[in-house]
């Protein structure tokens, strides 16, 4: 079904776990340079890849090898410098950035490495910001308890260790009922355990809400909770995997 | 209220001191705007409705003596809408309490009922009866001065004759708004004084039964004033007119206008330096803000909130400081207004001086301090709106630095680590650290010029005053008479010296250039009214010729050398052309001297004087006072060290308040802008800090880097601020230069002093405020937050 040029034929179909379905987005000969003065950085080198509903993806690849470029290309956040993303029926590269801001708006939820929380603003504050300009949004408290925060609806970040500043995050991300999930590193900066409670969020997001999650890392523990695994590198696809045998969070350990 | 508002009270809350800081500077402007505009407004429009209702004249003029028949053909010039005659004299005074003797203005009013024109407001008492005799209605300044009312009275020479004026009502009049007897410098309410007196008893009084001096128009809508003006002139000449003039040449009139312009000039300059201090400190706090806040705003952006939401975030921000100012500043600038309309009325005497807000001022305002702010704004909301959100994720990338030029000069052995810290950081910026320097500067320059003012009159006062005109008293005569009157004043008691003097007045033309002016006869060396140039160097009087002012040169578009036609309008009223023979630099009035032989030979006349300045034994001016008041040739003594006195009680007082409120406005700009430039530079450093405390620096040691800074911006900023205060002076006394006054550009060596060390206190104290913050610094949190 697909071409690729670096991943390994993959001839069976995917032992499909029972929600995964159509491509959600397809990506094709997506490359991106970066001009820094006189010197050009190629952070993707021609990527094709598509994302399924429902599924649970990890984008796993050393630092520096584009995760990020792909990430923020799929998030309407960056366009690339060539090749095409589809986001279902719509083009993503020939939205101009209005369109893009109204995509995002719509579709996508975000969570980001140091979790960009806003410190004047409360847990609940922080989701009711994404809340407000959704079209059919949780309550935020609720978007908490599924988080398991719904004890600290009221706290202000500086208030919260790193973790529970990353599942807010989540229940940010989340709320709005977003199509996509996109997290890039979310444990990046969380110590093993507290990570673990973070992912487990998001699995839970995954399995109750049925959204479709993109999880950048370069641990590759993670990726053994992932539907299917795509690992970059120097900003190509170096290979695509499908993990018959999903590991629950919990078991994760590193 | 939604979650972007909640950040925006949030964030203003966290930055309250620098926003109120930003809004209290930003309230000075729209104060000072609202202040100044709001009472000239109420001045104009209260002038206005005053010169409407009590009909105050457009055209007036004086003459010898002319039949009561000549009015009618006044009224048959076209364009003239009504004529009021009548008599008009000055007398000598002798009021209660007042030892030296004070000139008495008496203008007739018609034996039935009001004047057509300059109509009368009643303050008090009554209308005068014109059968009893001796009533007079008396201006309110003149009894105010004096606590006079109805019931008590004063006497007067009158034509030769002691009288006495029973007051029995106290009024006020749209000639004497501002009352100041015609060709002197200062007012002096104590010793001038306006009354208004039956025509029956004043005529007769003064041989004009039937006949009057004074003459006052009123002009039709669309009425030619010139023209109206040639032509009165043409009237009156047989009768001794010496030449009408229009509102603009009215005394009080002009002191009103002169007045509304300097308020006029006030709401503009000092609002634009406020609001532009204002702006910058937007500009630099909210830049920083917006820096720390990169990974917020992307979040936001990555959300999907456009990039107006986003930008109009900001400027809201920008705004709400903006309107605190605002609201501040209105609130201050009507107080403010209140306090100088009422103080007006203590030199302007109005029925009543109505203080009003116009709607459309507070609109106004409105508008030029949110465009203020924007334009503040503006750069920061244009980079928080167009954000990538995408580059916001990652950190930014550590500043460039460089070697500053020190170390290129391989000067770096001599400068201590943090010294280098400091100017690396000024480096950096460049503009940063000179536009603060400039806002501070402008507090220096401020303060310059608000000192300006008080040196200049100080050494006008003096040289006007002390080193040019070493009179006592000046006397002046009812009519200019022989020479006799001159030995006659020197032999009065305690009298010392006596110089004569000649004053003619004419009407100088060059061109289509004309000017009505008197000449003033000089002795040939001046002892006691001297010539001065600006150098105070003394000015010898040509045998021959003309020395005038620089300015009336300049209006008549003459220079030295050239001819003028001088026509007297006294007497045998000869016409002549004399040459111009010098400038003279003056401060005050268009003068023109000759000496004073040319100028009797000029009117054909013997030596004849019209006063004479002299010298007294202070000891013996009570009984010279006394005698002055009963000597009936003298018209009026001018007693110069109680004009001053009375001059420096006022104007002094109130010059003193205006300093006040000149070193609060220049405090508030030095702490506004000093105190944001720390506070930015702390958030833009403390985590560099806090890594050097934790290294083992003292307080001490991080203070400096963090006040060398402001140290270096401050030193910068006074010498600028004092080459720009220099120059705003050197304007303003540009834009002074008017016929009444010339300000001498003298700046003492103090004022300097005083805004230096204003401004270096400010930025002290200042500087200690964020201080006390730097002490405060949590080590622990300044390391964990990611810049
Ligand atoms: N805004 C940018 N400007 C210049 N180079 C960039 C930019 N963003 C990323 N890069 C470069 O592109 C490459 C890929 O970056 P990124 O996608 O962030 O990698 P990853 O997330 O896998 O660590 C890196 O070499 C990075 O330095
Ligand atoms: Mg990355």
């Amino acid at each position: 079904m697909t071409e690729r040029q670096t991943a390994p034929a993959d001839p069976e179909p995917p032992s499909t776990p029972s929600i995964v379905g159509d491509a959600v987005f397809v990506a094709r000969g997506l490359t991106k340079v970066y001009r820094m003065g006189e010197v050009e950085v190629h952070a993707l080198r021609g990527v094709d890849m598509e994302l399924y509903a429902g599924e649970l993806m990890v984008l796993l690849g050393p630092s520096g090898s584009g995760k990020s470029t792909l990430l923020n290309i799929l998030g309407g956040l960056d366009v690339p410098t060539s090749g095409t993303v589809s986001y279902q029926d719509h083009d993503l590269t020939v939205l101009d950035d209005a369109a893009l801001t109204r995509y995002r708006r719509e579709h996508v939820g975000f969570v980001f490495q140091f979790y960009n929380l806003i410190p004047s603003l409360t847990a609940r504050e922080n989701v009711s910001l994404v809340t407000e300009i959704a079209a059919d949004p949780m309550d935020p408290a609720d978007a908490l308890a599924i988080v398991g925060l719904g004890e600290r609806l009221d706290h202000f970040p500086a208030q919260l260790s790193g973790g529970e500043q990353q599942r807010v995050a989540i229940a940010r991300a989340i709320a709005k009922q977003p199509d996509v999930l996109l997290c890039d590193e979310p444990t990046g900066a969380l110590d093993a355990a507290t990570g673990i409670v973070v992912l487990e969020a998001l699995e839970r997001v995954n399995r109750e809400l049925g959204t479709t999650t993109a999880v950048i890392t370069h641990n590759a523990v993670i990726a053994k909770m992932a539907d299917r695994v795509v690992t970059l590198s120097a900003g190509v696809i170096a290979d695509e995997r499908h993990n018959d045998r999903k590991t629950a969070a919990r078991e994760l350990s590193w | 209220m939604t979650a972007l508002n909640r950040i925006l009270f949030r964030d203003l809350w966290h930055m309250r001191s620098q926003a109120l800081a930003i809004a209290v500077v930003m309230a000075c402007g729209v104060a000072t705007y609202v202040m100044s505009l709001s009472t000239l407004e109420s001045l104009q429009q209260t002038r206005r409705t005053y010169y409407e209702r009590y009909r105050f004249a457009d055209v007036f003029t004086s003459l010898k003596r002319a039949p009561n028949a000549l009015a009618p053909r006044l009224a048959q010039i076209p364009g003239v809408g009504q004529v009021q005659t009548r008599i008009v004299v000055d007398v000598t005074l002798d009021v209660a309490g007042l030892s030296e003797p004070a000139v008495g203005r008496i203008i007739s009013l018609p034996h039935h009922g009001e004047p057509t024109l300059n109509r009368l407001h009643l303050r008090r008492g009554r209308q005068i009866d014109p059968t009893r005799r001796g009533e007079v209605l008396v201006s309110e300044a003149f009894a105010d001065a004096h606590k006079l009312g109805p019931g008590d009275h004063v006497d007067a020479v009158i034509n030769e004759r002691l009288q006495q004026l029973n007051i029995v009502g106290v009024v006020l009049s749209p000639e004497y708004i501002f009352q100041i007897r015609g060709g002197e410098v200062l007012p002096d309410d104590k010793r001038f004084g306006v009354f208004w007196m039956s025509y029956d008893q004043l005529a007769p009084a003064y041989d004009l039964d039937g006949a009057f001096n004074n003459v006052t128009l009123r002009l039709m809508a669309g009425a030619s004033q010139p023209e109206v003006i040639r032509q009165l002139d043409n009237l009156t000449r047989p009768y001794g007119g010496v030449g009408a003039y229009g509102r603009n040449d009215q005394v009080s009139h002009r002191y009103l206008s002169d007045e509304i312009k300097q308020l006029h000039n006030m709401g503009v300059i000092a609002p634009a330096i406020f609001l532009g201090v204002a702006a910058f400190l937007l500009n630099v706090v909210l830049g920083r803000i917006i820096q720390t806040q990169r990974e917020q705003i992307a979040a936001i952006k990555a959300f999907g909130y456009t990039h107006v939401e986003v930008g109009v975030h900001y400027l809201k921000l920008a705004l709400m400081i903006a309107g605190v100012g605002l609201v501040l500043g209105v609130i201050v600038g009507v107080w403010m207004g209140h306090n100088l309309a009422e103080l007006y009325t203590q030199y302007y005497r109005f029925p009543v001086l109505q203080y009003r807000l116009n709607p459309g001022l507070i609109a106004s305002v409105t508008l030029i301090a949110t465009a203020a702010a924007a334009v503040g704004a503006l750069g920061s909301v244009w980079r928080a709106a167009f954000l990538p959100p995408a580059e916001a994720m990652r950190p930014e990338p550590p500043s460039g630095y460089h070697a500053t030029i020190v170390e290129r000069l391989g000067l770096q052995r001599y400068v201590s680590a943090p010294a280098r810290m400091v100017m690396r950081q000024i480096e950096r910026r460049p503009w940063k650290a000179a536009l603060s320097s400039l806002g501070i500067a402008m507090a220096v320059a401020v303060l310059v010029l608000g000192n300006f003012s008080v040196d200049a009159l100080d050494y006008l006062m003096a040289f006007q005053f002390d080193t040019a005109q070493r009179q006592d008293m000046t006397v002046t005569f009812v009519e200019p008479t022989t020479g006799d009157a001159v030995y006659g004043v020197g032999h009065l008691p305690g009298v010392r010296h006596v110089e004569p003097f000649r004053a003619v007045p004419v009407r100088l033309r060059a061109g289509h250039y004309d000017r009505r002016v008197s000449i003033m006869g000089l002795v040939r060396s001046p002892d006691l009214f001297r010539l001065l140039d600006t150098h105070e160097r003394v000015i010898e009087l040509p045998p021959e010729g003309l020395v005038v002012s620089r300015k009336l040169a300049d209006l008549l578009h003459v220079t030295p050398g050239q001819l003028v036609t001088v026509e007297v309008m006294e007497g045998q009223r000869p016409v002549r052309r004399v040459p111009v023979a010098a400038l003279l630099e003056d401060f005050s009035g268009t003068n023109a001297y000759m000496r004073i032989d040319a100028l009797q030979a000029f009117m054909h006349e013997g030596p004849t004087v019209s006063g004479a300045f002299i010298t007294t034994d202070a000891n013996r001016n009570d009984t010279l006072y006394r005698t002055l008041k009963r000597t009936p040739r003298v018209a009026g003594v001018t007693v110069k060290h109680a004009a001053l006195e009375s001059f420096r009680n006022t104007i002094a007082q109130n010059m003193l308040q205006m300093q006040f409120f000149n070193m609060l406005f220049a405090c508030v700009i030095a702490i506004g802008v000093v105190y944001n430039t720390a506070r930015v530079s702390l958030s833009e450093r403390s985590r560099e800090l806090a890594t050097l405390r934790v290294l083992g620096f003292t307080r001490a040691e991080i203070s400096s880097i963090l006040l060398g800074e402001l140290a270096i911006v401050t030193a910068v900023a006074i010498p600028v601020g004092l080459v720009i205060g220099y120059g705003l002076a050197a304007l303003l006394a540009i834009g002074l230069d008017t016929e009444m006054y010339r300000i001498p550009l003298i700046i003492d060596r103090s004022t300097y002093g005083f805004a230096a060390t204003t401004v270096i206190v400010a930025s002290v104290i200042s500087g200690l405020i964020v201080r006390r913050r730097l002490d405060r610094l949590d080590l622990i949190a300044a390391l964990k937050s990611r810049e």
